[in-house]
């Protein structure tokens, strides 16, 4: 029972991750319908720009708890403007160009990212510091550590946070009616341009919280911790149906239950015919089910709305 | 693209550095040099990609050693030239890579790191007659093919999985022991090795769950093996696992003793997890750098030439080439074709050991030291086997 209790521990504290970057994506494919694949790239250098931040301020007499804020403040805006950046070079010259275009340099993006990250921060892993004291919590016999909590809690509040943003502000109204019909809201006065730099710059942020979040949790940086992450967040997104900030939130936790689920027990379950070696083959099985019943993912793509 | 650019970056480099060697030796007319071209095949992109760089610096320094101190190969003056390739860990790149290398017709290939790019790559080299030494692969299977081309200067898996199972059930009475392997050519090789000499020895495998060697999270399967409470936990594969791997074990309060092979034993390992390190094995075929041959100079040299200390398999980079360059001198040629029959019958006095092959072309008589994190830093606490050269 305790094993059980502790898998899905397990699998909520990845879930969550999952989810906060399954955002970033389904937010730009449901304003833009582009897969920004750089987005895992973005996780990295909000990690990475978090590490550099944290250990120029180590020395210092300034307290853990502002030292992480600090560098949360500096992840996001560096994010941000990347976002931004990323926005403006190389998908809006493209917006008009065919769906394959933004694609190709979506996937650029990407390489270029995580090649400039190897040339500024090197091959080798780095340690990420731990700043707040990480001790570990007895749960009915399961073990949850702080950073685990605080990465379930933060990753709620911040999504409930987005979908306040989203259905309450004008700024959520004026993206939703962008994601409607672009030149529908360009008549009614909303600034297409701001509001898609906004997504970006949204998106982007998230990218950075999770990459503290991750970076702390496993307690390693690396150039290359993009790719992996990024990929499974957008399955993620794609199983809630891609487009639907509740899908992805939804898609990120399912496929981190169904991660940690199959290969604690996959083996045990088929007599060791199927162990955990079938671990990812497992998470993309349930994919092509939920695809093949639910061609638009589980919460359903916003095509209805999208005119 | 890329690649191209990163060969003319590199080749651009070496002409640099050649040229500022040329300048304090007496000037060499061009036709009566011999170009000798060593090609080095490591992950240099990737989760692997420090020990790749290491790999290659260890290649380097052998390199630029040769140059330097002046290697004549049958009457002519040689000049050795590095052409280094990004095998990124994978199989598949990995047999373009031994093409690329082949098509540039290098004299000698150094690598590839890892046993599974090092085994598709070898039929490669030995359809185009290259001889090739890895520096690193211990898969049972990359000399087990039957190439004539194929050697490998450290001892194999066979040697190494069994050195560690008997070491896990006798030294560390381990009765009821788990294994985790990253399904590798090498991961797989070196756990199923561990697992046949741990069983042969009456302990029992409780579980024995897979991963990748580009997953982070392991506690869906160490929380599956903790209900099994093991004595003892086996993983094969590299340190970019091993790191969270071993902080998510006592993250989970998993109450098992941790082991790997050669691929955890690196200083960064110890330096990125820390604490959930400590009292953890690993092992690494050779005895101790400080107790080879030559170790202690080396690795004052590779440090200062390379201002970071070794990841793990620069010596035996290094030894590669100084093997491969004897056979040529033997042979009076840098021809692979002529120096191969040499480089079967070698005998070499390297940095981590006498080097001498045997029919398979693997490395006789191999030296295995298991290692233990004790304050904060590998200690050496048993060699097993060795060749005459490392007595202590």
């Amino acid at each position: 029972m305790e094993i059980l209790l502790q898998q899905i521990i397990n699998g909520l504290v990845q879930g969550s991750v999952y989810a906060l970057v399954a955002l970033g994506y389904t937010m730009v494919y449901g304003i833009l319908g582009l897969i920004n694949f750089a987005h895992g790239e973005v996780v990295m250098v909000g990690a990475m720009v978090a590490l550099v931040v944290i250990k120029a301020l180590l020395a210092s007499a300034l307290s853990p708890v502002l030292v992480l804020l600090l560098s949360l403040l500096a992840a996001v805006s560096v994010c941000m403007a990347l976002g931004y950046g990323i926005e403006r070079i190389a998908y809006r010259p493209l917006r008009h160009a065919p769906r394959l275009a933004p694609l190709i340099t979506a996937i650029g993006v990407s390489i270029v990212l995580q090649t400039l990250a190897m040339i500024i921060w090197g091959r080798e892993y780095h340690a990420f510091p731990q700043l707040l004291p990480n001790v570990a919590h007895s749960l009915g016999g399961a073990v949850i550590n702080e950073v685990q909590i605080a990465i379930v809690l933060v990753a709620v509040l911040v999504m409930l946070a987005l979908l306040l943003l989203v259905h309450r502000t004008r700024l959520g109204r004026a993206m939703r009616a962008v994601a409607e019909n672009p030149a529908a809201a360009a008549l009614m006065g909303v600034n297409i341009n701001g509001v898609i730099s906004t997504t970006f710059m949204l998106g982007s942020a998230l990218a950075a919280l999770a990459g503290i979040m991750v970076s702390a949790n496993y307690g390693i940086v690396h150039y290359y911790m993009g790719f992996m992450l990024g990929l499974k967040a957008f399955t993620a997104a794609v199983l809630g149906g891609i487009g639907n900030l509740r899908g992805a939130m939804l898609g990120g936790v399912m496929l981190g239950l169904i991660e940690s689920l199959g290969a604690g027990y996959s083996g045990e379950l088929t007599g060791g015919v199927f162990g955990s070696n079938y671990q990812d083959v497992f998470a993309f099985i349930v994919l092509i089910a939920v695809l093949i019943f639910r061609p638009s993912g589980l919460l359903g793509e916003r095509v209805a709305e999208r005119a | 693209m890329l690649r191209n650019s990163s060969t003319l970056l590199l080749s651009a480099l070496l002409a640099s550095t050649l040229l500022a060697c040329s300048k304090s030796e007496a000037p060499h007319a061009a036709g009566d040099e011999l170009v000798v071209k060593i090609g080095a095949a490591a992950p240099l992109t990737g989760p692997q990609a420090h020990i790749g760089k290491d790999n290659e610096n260890g290649t380097r320094m052998a390199i630029e050693d040769a140059n330097a101190k002046g290697v004549t190969i049958g009457g002519r003056r040689a000049r050795f030239e590095l052409l280094s390739e990004d095998d990124q860990t994978d199989p598949k790149t990995a047999t373009i890579v031994a093409q690329k290398l082949v098509d540039a017709k290098v004299n000698g290939v150094i690598g590839h790191l890892n046993s599974g790019t090092s085994i598709p790559a070898a039929r490669i080299y030995n359809d185009n007659g290259i001889a090739q030494i890895s520096p690193s692969a211990t898969a049972v299977a990359y000399t087990a093919q039957g190439y004539k081309t194929a050697f490998r200067v450290m001892a194999n898996d066979g040697q190494q999985g069994r050195v560690l199972g008997e070491f896990a059930v006798k030294k560390l009475q381990a009765k009821s022991i788990a294994v985790i392997d990253d399904r590798t050519a090498y991961g797989q090789g070196v756990a199923d090795e561990f697992i046949k000499a741990a069983q042969a020895r009456g302990a029992q495998i409780v579980a024995h769950e897979y991963t990748t060697d580009k997953a982070v999270d392991f506690t869906a399967v160490l929380t599956s093996i903790k209900g099994k409470k093991p004595d003892l936990l086996f993983y094969g594969g590299m340190d970019p696992q091993g790191v969270p791997l071993v902080k998510q074990l006592k993250a989970l309060g998993l109450n098992a003793k941790f082991m790997m092979g050669d691929g955890g034993y690196t200083p960064k390992l110890i330096e990125l997890a820390g604490a959930a390190a400590e009292g953890m094995y690993a092992s690494l075929p050779g005895v101790p750098l400080d107790q080879m041959p030559g170790g202690r100079d080396f690795a004052q040299r590779y440090e200062a030439k390379f201002k970071q200390p070794i990841q793990l398999y620069a010596p035996y980079c290094y030894d590669a080439v100084n093997v491969m360059i004897d056979a040529m001198q033997k042979a009076g040629s840098a021809e692979s074709a002529k120096y191969l029959p040499e480089l079967a019958r070698i005998s070499h006095d390297g940095v981590t050991a006498k080097i001498t092959f045997d029919d398979k072309g693997d490395l006789k008589g191999g030296a295995i030291t298991l290692y233990q994190v004790q304050q904060g830093k590998w200690h050496a606490i048993e060699t097993v086997g060795g060749a005459p050269a490392a007595q202590h």
